[in-house]
């Protein structure tokens, strides 16, 4: 019996370092997986990880925000209107079908189809194909952040998506609520192929034989991804070395990670902002400049990167994070609890009112716990705020029916571009254009507005940028929402995954170029 | 007796009306669901659309009679997230929460029988009073806490056991095990432990109580006058008496296991249905969590329907009871 037992074990061991030797094999733990293999049936930062991994966009965006020439190689402006795209020859598909310009054309049609993406590519009108390898991307009107949209162009096989399945459906059709053709097949032209997929459970990447781009330095053969949700197992996982990589990395752990010889922490400036709206329908006093304000000189969100986020975001005073276009440097952050007093005294509210507030409890890092610090802090200026956090399942219909007073929101701005956070979140709610979908402060300035169109269209990047800062400044004098901070990307791996080089702000790692010694 | 099966069955039937009834009208509670299948960018018409294309919007008995005719034909909707019939989710997630379950059933039964059997015979031993102390502590401790301290002793710190996940599993004829592999049997142990860990102190201190009530006895005390030998009337004559209590509790324990199984799975990222059923409420995939509903449900009412129609098979009296 002890023998048998010694054999057993001996066999274990030996086969838990049979399969460590094969180093070529990447095992990630990532908070979800994707949620399906049709890159546009749902826009979330999951399914566009994924878009990376196994297709492949015209442009993307490199570790210093440059744009970096992918499956186009080069492109140059023809006129107001258009921009004329050099694709990239001898590309092949997993299908083994051959990439031209009919793929671009087919890809930008089927965004314009897909509820999620037609939003961004309302301004795009039709692809025209010039000849295999050219191809002219118009837009309605002049549109300063055609070439930025182009990251969200990933070339689909126009091929092997077309015709219909055994059920008769339409292969490119886009179906919410499966099943689907491009539900469950791919054929892109990016680094990794998926050999296996479990929804929920694992999906299995191998390397693309044929990929393109040889001069890569990825040497991982095989990327096995598995959600794991719980934030405590998965780091165990990862300190325990049953996965390779991980992220996000709970703040709470940072410490432990950083501690541990065998990994690694990595943490990335992301572009997230964290604000809080003050509703100024619902709650007259907010409609006082003053007391807003006062309400964000009351907030010590340096405190609360400190303390709460340990450390792991940066502080925020405005929407734009430092690099995009509409930073301005003189909008930082202003704790300053005495003049919050002062302000609220010359308001005519120095013994304060009582409002309401929600926030969400699982979608941003910490979200509750910061919901809780503000509730603390604004005590400090006689306002009694009254919480209720949610999961976010309930938290955005809440959100939408502007239940509460104050309401947290977060945003990251889909164009990597300042004007999204303004189109969204402070321009005046108008439902017919769309503008201010996210405006549960109902803060309406008509300059802003005014500001965030002309932007749009400007194509002048240094005049364009001067708008956006003035945006900024505005908005920072007018106290038009209460910022917090951008939160960090993070993640941990072992010492010998070289993961600095391929983690961006837009938290997209590019797996096809991560080494492993 | 015909009439007593027939109206057991109403009954059942009308049971799982209910639950169905109580299910769909919860549902729009969750959440919504749309919200889970768009980005946060799509515009409030465009999910209103969506909403109507998947019937969202129509009055409940509308909702209800369009679910219950297919239910009725065994189909319980499409999972929103999973893009799969509901039922196929749940029939391919159930073998993992099985698994479990019947790994920590066999742990209690392993560990609790001789350890309760032990300090019922040497109740003053230091052994059996620290059980006794341990088990206190051991019926307070949560089960998440109890898997994330063995997480990190067996798994960060020792580096014995893998920390989450089935392994590698084989599969039966669309059953998927871990049962026979020794990477799934690894897997197994820590998840099988913590479930365990509920029902263990219980089942020590049930096992204990009932062996000392029964070493009290006459028939034993008379076995001993006998001069039967000792092991004999502990581990014949006592322990087969001591077993029926227990073997009732265990039936109905077991039943409670599964609903632990949601904390367990959660933790060690366990794909089963637990971890399915929490996933579907955060992701208010309320067709999927109306049709677990209705599979648990339906389980519950076939077990306790076969039951009491085997009691009333052996025992007349409950029969004419019912009849009045």
């Amino acid at each position: 019996m002890k023998k048998c037992l010694a054999v057993t074990l001996t066999l274990a061991v030996l086969f838990g370092f049979g399969t460590l030797a094969g180093a070529t094999t990447l095992k990630v733990g990532l908070d979800a997986d994707p949620v399906s293999l049709d890159p546009h049936v749902q826009l979330s930062g999951g399914m566009l990880q994924y878009s990376h991994w196994v297709f492949d966009p015209l442009v993307r965006y490199a570790q210093d925000m440059s744009i970096e020439p992918r499956l186009a190689t080069r492109w140059e402006r023809i006129d107001d209107l258009t921009m004329r795209f050099y694709l990239r020859e001898g590309v092949k598909f997993h299908s083994g079908n051959t990439f031209s310009a009919k793929d671009v054309k087919f890809t930008l049609e089927r965004l314009k189809k897909s509820v999620d993406f037609k939003g961004l590519f309302e301004l795009f009108t039709e692809a025209a194909i010039v000849d295999d390898y050219t191809i002219d991307i118009k837009t309605k009107k002049p549109y300063a952040l055609l070439l930025r949209m182009c990251t969200y162009i990933f070339p689909m096989d126009s091929a092997f998506y077309t015709g219909t399945d055994e059920s008769g459906q339409p292969k490119d059709a886009i179906v919410k609520i499966g099943p689907s053709f491009a539900l469950t097949h791919e054929s892109g032209t990016g680094p990794y192929t998926v050999a296996e997929r479990e929804q929920g459970v694992k999906m299995v990447m191998d390397r693309f034989s044929d990929y393109w781009d040889t001069a890569s330095p990825g040497n991982v053969g095989q990327i096995v991804l598995t959600p794991i949700k719980e934030d405590a197992t998965r780091v165990a996982a990862l300190l325990s070395g049953d996965v390779d990589f991980i992220s996000p990395v709970p703040p709470q752990d940072f410490k432990r990670i950083e501690k541990d010889p065998k990994v690694n922490l990595f943490t990335y400036p992301g572009g997230r902002i964290i604000t809080v709206q003050l509703n100024q329908k619902r709650r007259p006093e907010f409609r006082v400049q003053k007391v807003r304000q006062a309400i964000v000189y009351a907030i010590n969100n340096e405190g609360i990167v400190e303390k709460i986020m340990k450390g792991t975001a940066t502080p925020a005073g405005q929407q734009s994070p430092k690099g995009y276009a509409g930073y301005n440097a003189n909008c930082v952050p202003r704790y300053d609890l005495k003049k919050a007093k002062t302000l609220m005294a010359e308001a005519g509210f120095a013994s304060g009112f009582e409002c309401t507030m929600i926030a969400p409890n699982n979608r941003y890092v910490n979200d509750e716990k910061i919901a809780e610090a503000v509730v603390g802090m604004l005590a400090k200026i006689n306002i009694k705020v009254n919480l209720k956090t949610m999961p976010k399942a309930q938290y955005w219909d809440e959100f939408d029916a502007q239940v509460a007073d104050m309401q947290l929101i977060g945003w990251h701005s889909d164009t990597e571009d300042s004007g999204n956070f303004s189109e969204f979140l402070v321009m005046c709610p108008n439902k017919e254009t769309g503008y201010g979908q996210y405006n549960s402060g109902n803060y309406c300035n008509p300059e802003v507005d005014r500001l965030t169109l002309a932007a749009q269209s400007e194509t002048d990047l240094a005049k364009r940028s001067a708008m956006l800062q003035k945006i900024e400044q505005i908005l920072y004098d007018d106290a038009a929402f209460v910022p917090f901070h951008w939160q960090n990307h993070s993640y941990g791996a072992k010492k010998n995954v070289n993961v600095a080089p391929i983690i961006n702000t837009m938290n997209f790692p590019y797996f096809g170029d991560i080494v492993v010694k | 007796m015909f009439a007593f099966v027939v109206r057991r069955i109403t009954q059942a039937l009308f049971v799982m009306l209910i639950i169905s009834l109580v299910g769909f009208s919860i549902k729009n509670k969750i959440g919504d669901p749309i919200r889970d299948l768009v980005g946060e960018r799509v515009t409030p018409a465009e999910r209103e659309l969506l909403r109507d294309k998947l019937g969202l919007n129509d009055p409940f008995v509308t909702q209800y009679l369009r679910f219950a005719k297919n239910a009725v034909q065994g189909d319980l909707g499409v999972s929103f997230f999973h893009k799969k019939p509901a039922l196929a989710v749940i029939a391919a997630k159930a073998p993992a929460t099985l698994e479990l379950v019947f790994g920590a059933a066999l742990i209690i039964i392993f560990i609790s029988l001789p350890i309760g059997v032990f300090s019922a015979i040497y109740p003053r031993s230091a052994f059996s009073r620290f059980t006794m102390a341990f088990s206190t502590l051991g019926v307070s401790v949560p089960v998440f806490l109890t898997a994330i301290v063995l997480i990190y002793i067996f798994s960060v710190e020792l580096n014995w056991l893998p920390s989450y996940g089935r392994g590698e599993t084989v599969s039966l004829g669309g059953w998927d095990s871990g049962l026979f592999t020794v990477d799934g049997i690894m897997h197994l142990i820590l998840p099988c432990f913590s479930l365990a860990s509920i029902m263990l102190p219980l089942f020590i201190r049930l096992i204990r109580s009932e062996m000392m009530e029964v070493l009290e006895t006459e028939y034993i005390k008379f076995a001993w006058a006998k001069g039967l030998h000792r092991k004999r009337i502990w581990f014949i004559h006592a322990f087969k008496n001591t077993l029926l209590p227990v073997i009732t509790v265990f039936g109905v324990q077991i039943g409670i296991m599964f609903a632990f199984t949601i904390l367990t799975e959660t933790v060690f990222q366990w794909q089963g249905m637990g971890f399915m059923f929490l996933e579907a409420v955060e992701r208010s995939d309320i067709s999927l969590l109306v049709a677990y509903l209705m599979v648990v449900g339906a389980v519950f009412v076939v077990v306790n329907t076969v039951v009491d129609i085997i009691y009333g098979l052996v025992n007349p009296t409950i029969r004419i009871a019912g009849r009045k």
